[in-house]
């Protein structure tokens, strides 16, 4: 190859990376400017007050949101426990038995759902859960997170078990171990990580969620640890706050958003460590 | 279909000497759907032998051997006609988590249990059966399997560790260890060094030599010097078809069958 041609390609190649530099700074600069903007605007209302108290009536200053992160975390605590067990043991489900009329129609219907837009979800749970129940409650939010973390759930352990090969379950089954514990003890523990973010990254997704839960856990300015009863949440405090006319409350709107992405962050980075030390062993 | 002189010999009972049979394959045809892979195989194998089964690419060894531990019917599609007697019981009948406790296997490629260290991979067949046994015991097993398996001197200060983390020779002899524990009669290799360094190989050649002694051996393999170096009788296996089974050093020496002769001499690689 003549040394002009050498030097084409090489030129070639800088301008590759170039252009693969330039594409990954502008997919990193709107998180960055969210976050500093977060973190410029939330930072001035974040102090141990803020996260120790609970909201002071209009007029007053100070307060705090204390009731909204405990909020959030019972709803999409009573969230996970109800509808993870569902979604794994319907991936395990989907993806052992993937011929089955059952598989096919619950794959179509966990397909919509994960199309469904959060506003209908809230309206269809406050039908089926608020009116009946007469009144607003944590609990209803729980179920329209829960029917949103479903999906995720349910997609992330079906294509993490997929992916466990053949040849691990018939190590076991050689060793004479019965089919369901082949599922349950193989692999499924090997898909585990797998199953596992899935839970995480549905966690996320649902810890910002507002929509469904403004007909359902409703908001509530006191303290309220009754999941029968309205609840407040990040979300709902951050929407009601923001949309408010004072200013004393856009202050708190913008240190609760900074709270709310620093224990998403939290929870993922959480996550990570754990995992990574696991695999090390 | 032709019948091999030593299954003639035991079934008529013409032999000079009663041979100790363990297992015997007759009229066996495995199929895939509707193509049949397997091709009415009779075939009786000696206690405490070592039997390798040997041909081409593709002509249905692992089928074949799939078939005795009842793993083919796992396989989509996967089915068998014919009898598969262990000590006399057709196979089929019983049922198939007590066959594949009494006939164990070893695949082509090392296949540790991932999640598992290495102690636990040895006693993975008490553990994922939900087997409570004393530590002292568990313990015992595993030196035992492992000792058995000539693994014991290279790990035993690491029974902690993965068993994925070993070389892939070790892994081998971690697996047939793990097979071991559940104390087979019967072990099954499908072609246990193809994925080895000729050491490792060696290593594992010994080995099956010295465990014929506790368990019945039926090794797939297509290398014929390793046919020749470990066991006791041959069968060479052409589409399908059983087309010569002998003792070994006898279908290496003088094969009745030219399609055994030409496989011998390397015409079909
Ligand atoms: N799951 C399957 N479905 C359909 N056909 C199969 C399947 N597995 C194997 N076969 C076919 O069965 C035949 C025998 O395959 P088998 O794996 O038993 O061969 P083999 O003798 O073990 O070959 P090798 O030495 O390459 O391992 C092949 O022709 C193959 O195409
Ligand atoms: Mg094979």
């Amino acid at each position: 190859m003549s040394d002009v041609l050498i030097k084409k390609r090489i030129l070639k190649d800088h301008l590759a990376k170039l252009i693969i530099l330039a594409i990954s700074i502008i997919v990193v600069v709107p998180l960055v400017l969210i976050l500093g903007y977060l973190i410029i605007n939330g930072l001035a209302s974040i102090n141990l007050d803020f996260i120790t108290n609970i909201p002071k009536p209009v007029g007053e200053t100070g307060g705090g949101i204390l009731n909204a992160i405990l909020g959030s975390g019972i709803i999409i605590l009573t969230a996970l426990i109800l509808f993870v067990p569902l979604g794994i043991g319907g991936g395990i489900y989907v993806s052992e038995f993937s011929d089955t009329l059952l598989s096919r129609i619950l794959r179509l219907s966990i397909d919509v759902l994960q199309g469904t837009p959060s506003i209908v979800i809230g309206i269809f749970t406050w039908v089926i859960c608020v009116v009946p129940m007469g009144r607003f409650s944590a609990l209803s939010g729980s179920l329209a997170l829960g029917v949103m973390v479903l999906p995720i759930v349910l997609k992330s352990t079906e294509e993490t078990l997929k992916l466990i090969p053949m040849e691990l379950r018939e190590a076991a089954t050689a060793l004479g171990v019965p089919y369901y514990r082949v599922v349950l003890k193989v692999v499924v523990p090997a898909g585990l990580k797998g199953i596992a973010s899935g839970v995480l990254l549905g966690t996320t997704r649902i810890s910002g969620e507002t929509a469904p839960l403004l007909f359902t856990a409703f908001g509530n300015p006191y303290m309220s640890f009754n999941i029968l009863k309205p609840m407040s949440s990040l979300p709902l405090v951050i929407y009601v706050y923001a949309t408010s006319p004072y200013d004393e409350w856009h202050k708190l709107a913008w240190g609760a958003s900074l709270i709310l992405i620093l224990l998403v962050f939290g929870i993922n980075m959480a996550a990570r460590i754990f995992f990574s030390r696991r695999d090390g062993r | 279909m032709k019948e091999s002189v030593l299954f003639e010999r035991v079934i008529l009972g013409s032999t000079e000497e009663a041979k100790d049979i363990i297992l015997q394959l007759v009229n066996l045809s495995a199929y895939f759907c509707e193509s049949r892979i397997v091709k009415n195989i009779n075939l009786a194998i000696e206690k405490n032998k070592v039997t390798s089964i040997m041909g081409p690419s593709g002509c249905g060894k692992t089928t074949l051997i799939r078939c005795i531990n009842r793993m083919h019917e796992m396989s989509p599609g996967g089915t068998t006609k014919g009898e598969i007697l262990l000590y006399g019981k057709d196979i089929n009948n019983m049922n198939a988590i007590e066959v594949r406790k009494k006939i164990g296997m070893v695949f082509q490629r090392p296949n540790p249990f991932p999640t598992m260290t290495i102690y636990e991979n040895v006693i993975a067949g008490f553990i994922l059966n939900g087997i409570r046994l004393p530590k002292n015991i568990m313990d015992e097993i595993v030196e035992d399997s492992l000792s058995k398996a000539a693994l014991w001197d290279e790990v035993k200060h690491n029974l902690g560790k993965r068993g994925i983390y070993l070389s892939g020779g070790q892994q081998q002899r971690l697996c047939i260890a793990r097979a071991l524990a559940m104390k087979p009669d019967v072990l099954l290799l499908d072609e246990p060094t193809s994925a080895l360094d000729p050491k490792a190989t060696a290593k594992i050649e010994e080995l099956i030599v010295q465990l014929k002694e506790s368990v019945t051996i039926l090794i797939v393999t297509h290398n014929i010097a390793q046919a020749a170096r470990v066991s006791d009788n041959t069968a060479f296996l052409y589409l399908g078809e059983l087309v010569e089974y002998e003792p070994t050093k006898k279908l290496f020496t003088i094969p009745r069958d030219k399609r055994t002769e030409e496989y011998l001499t390397g015409k079909y690689g």
